[in-house]
């Protein structure tokens, strides 16, 4: 009973954290049909305001708050730098300027602050650990949980009940219909990115609560946990990236649990192994998402 | 209301407008006819800000507008009715509606009013106005699609063959709507393939032929001449 409540806890604090990552991801997927590479530098960007801010005086929620804006920026930086010039021109050229765009962070990160890792400030309560049922966890679990709970109730609620939040679904099913209606390309797309990049922001501050320091390449881990929850979920629909999220934390939270000490190390293996399955039983992801749809 | 002169529209190397011009005037119906491929939805999506013309000039108002986008086209009160009924699938019925709206935010009595109207026109749409806009018949979304247009209170409508693959009782019922819209004071530019019924209600006509206008006039004399079906086929 404990290990179960212990499978429980872990699967929907990975879960969370993953749904929540995925979702930043496809929120610009599927308005622009676009995967945005430069994603894992928003965690990265947030990761080093944080380190930045680590020696000043201020209360550790008013630094993470300026970490997820900084986040929020960059998004919106990304959209004008690396998608905005090229969008209308052509797939490949806004998959390479999204590249680049990751790249330039990185090496800027690598440039001026270090290729190390630097350690980044946290509260106490997320090293801190609590007995439940039975069962020893980090706080930090919990606050992630009920952090991915609040996001994902918010998220539905702007995009069901607000006309931005419409006019966003609307633009992801039909670009050029919802442009027919009056709906401007441009505060769709901002829209998407400013979104993305809080979800990423946020999900930073509990993915580097983990190990409590920030390096160049800490975006590529999120990124790809992102792109495989969105596939699996599929790529065109906002659920099937949470679900997405919450099945690949069943799956990583199952192997941790089942395998033998000695075959953990090749854990990832029997992850895509996994997802390879699912993809050949359900090739467009599990969710298939609105009907038409079309790029700029 | 709406002057297009020397327009032309090029998808890659294809010409599928050559120099057409036309003018609509105040509170008229105009019908663009010709056989597929002639360049009607492009005149008109061209029109709208969906694709951007390789020459020509468009003035709405007598302002220039050629090259503006679809949804400054809107807010300037140019609504256009695609072909496709593009209806958004997972949207409700009233979200669709709500999305008709957008550029009117400021003003949710004249929004709510016009809303009322509209769902007093289509009684169909208020039955199903929770259900997904996907789950509509044909003629419904047809019906969508207009009253969608029509809540951004547009004074010119662009209709792209609203008869497409409706069934002709449906059809007659669509067409009775068009007029009904027009007796309200609405500019209409219909663009339609079944020339007899678009002629049966318009004031004045023009035929596309390979991208040109061929033929323009009063609808009655457009119907009345011989060579119609000669301009329709002998492409």
């Amino acid at each position: 009973m404990t290990a179960f409540l212990q499978f429980v806890v872990d699967v929907l604090a990975l879960g969370g954290a993953y749904a929540l990552m995925a979702l930043g991801l496809v929120i610009v997927y599927g308005i622009l049909r676009l995967v945005n590479f430069a994603y894992g530098e928003l965690i990265m960007v947030t990761g080093y305001t944080l380190f930045l801010l680590g020696g000043s005086p201020l209360p550790w929620i008013l630094m993470a708050a300026v970490a997820v804006l900084m986040a929020v920026l960059t998004g919106i930086v990304t959209d004008h730098v690396a998608f905005r010039p090229v969008r209308t021109k052509s797939v490949t050229a806004v998959l390479i300027t999204s590249f680049a765009f990751s790249t330039l962070l990185q090496n800027a990160a690598l440039l001026l602050i270090s290729p190390r890792p630097r350690s980044v400030p946290l509260p106490d309560i997320f090293s801190e650990t609590v007995r439940l049922g039975g069962v020893v966890t980090p706080v930090r679990n919990l606050i992630t949980i009920a952090t991915a709970v609040v996001l994902l109730a918010l998220f539905a609620l702007l995009m069901k009940r607000s006309v931005l939040g419409l006019a966003m679904r609307a633009a992801a099913a039909n670009f050029t219909m919802a442009r027919m209606l009056g709906v401007p390309a441009n505060l769709v797309i901002t829209s998407a990115f400013a979104i993305s990049g809080l979800l990423a922001g946020i999900v930073a501050l509990l993915w580097l609560g983990r190990s409590a320091s920030v390096a160049p390449g800490i975006g590529l881990e999120p990124l790809l946990v992102a792109f495989i929850a969105t596939v699996i979920g599929g790529m065109r629909s906002l659920e099937g990236a949470v679900i997405g999220g919450f099945l690949l934390a069943f799956i990583d939270t199952s192997l941790n649990h089942l395998l033998p000490q000695d075959l953990l190390k090749f854990r990832d293996a029997f992850t895509f192994t996994a997802v390879i399955l699912i993809l050949l039983w359900r090739p467009e992801g599990l969710i298939r998402g609105p009907a038409a749809g079309r790029r700029t | 209301m709406l002057e297009v002169a020397g327009l032309e529209v090029r998808y890659g190397a294809v010409r599928a407008v050559r120099g057409a011009s036309l003018a609509v005037g105040d509170g008229e119906l105009v019908a663009l006819l010709g056989a597929n491929g002639a360049g009607k939805s492009s005149t008109l999506r061209a029109i709208a800000g969906a694709l951007r013309p390789a020459a020509g000039s468009i003035r709405l108002d007598g302002q220039e507008v050629l090259g503006t986008s679809p949804e400054r086209m809107v807010r300037l009160g140019a609504a256009m009715v695609p072909e496709t009924r593009d209806v958004f699938p997972d949207l409700t019925v009233g979200e669709n509606l709500r999305l008709g709206a957008f550029t009117r935010r400021g003003d949710a009595q004249g929004v709510a009013a016009d809303r009322e109207r509209m769902l007093a026109m289509f009684p169909v749409l208020r039955e199903r106005q929770d259900q997904p806009a996907g789950t509509l018949s044909g003629g419904e979304q047809q019906m969508l699609v207009i009253a969608r247009a029509m809540m951004s209170r547009p004074r010119l409508l662009l209709l792209d063959e609203p008869s497409l693959g409706l069934a002709p009782t449906i059809v007659q019922r669509i067409f009775a709507m068009i007029v009904e819209l027009r007796r309200a004071g609405l500019t209409i530019l219909l663009v339609e393939q079944n020339a007899a019924q678009a002629l049966a209600i318009a004031d004045r006509a023009y035929v596309m032929r390979q991208g040109e206008i061929a033929a323009s006039g009063p609808a009655a004399e457009i119907a009345a001449a011989t060579d119609l079906q000669q301009l329709y086929l002998g492409g």
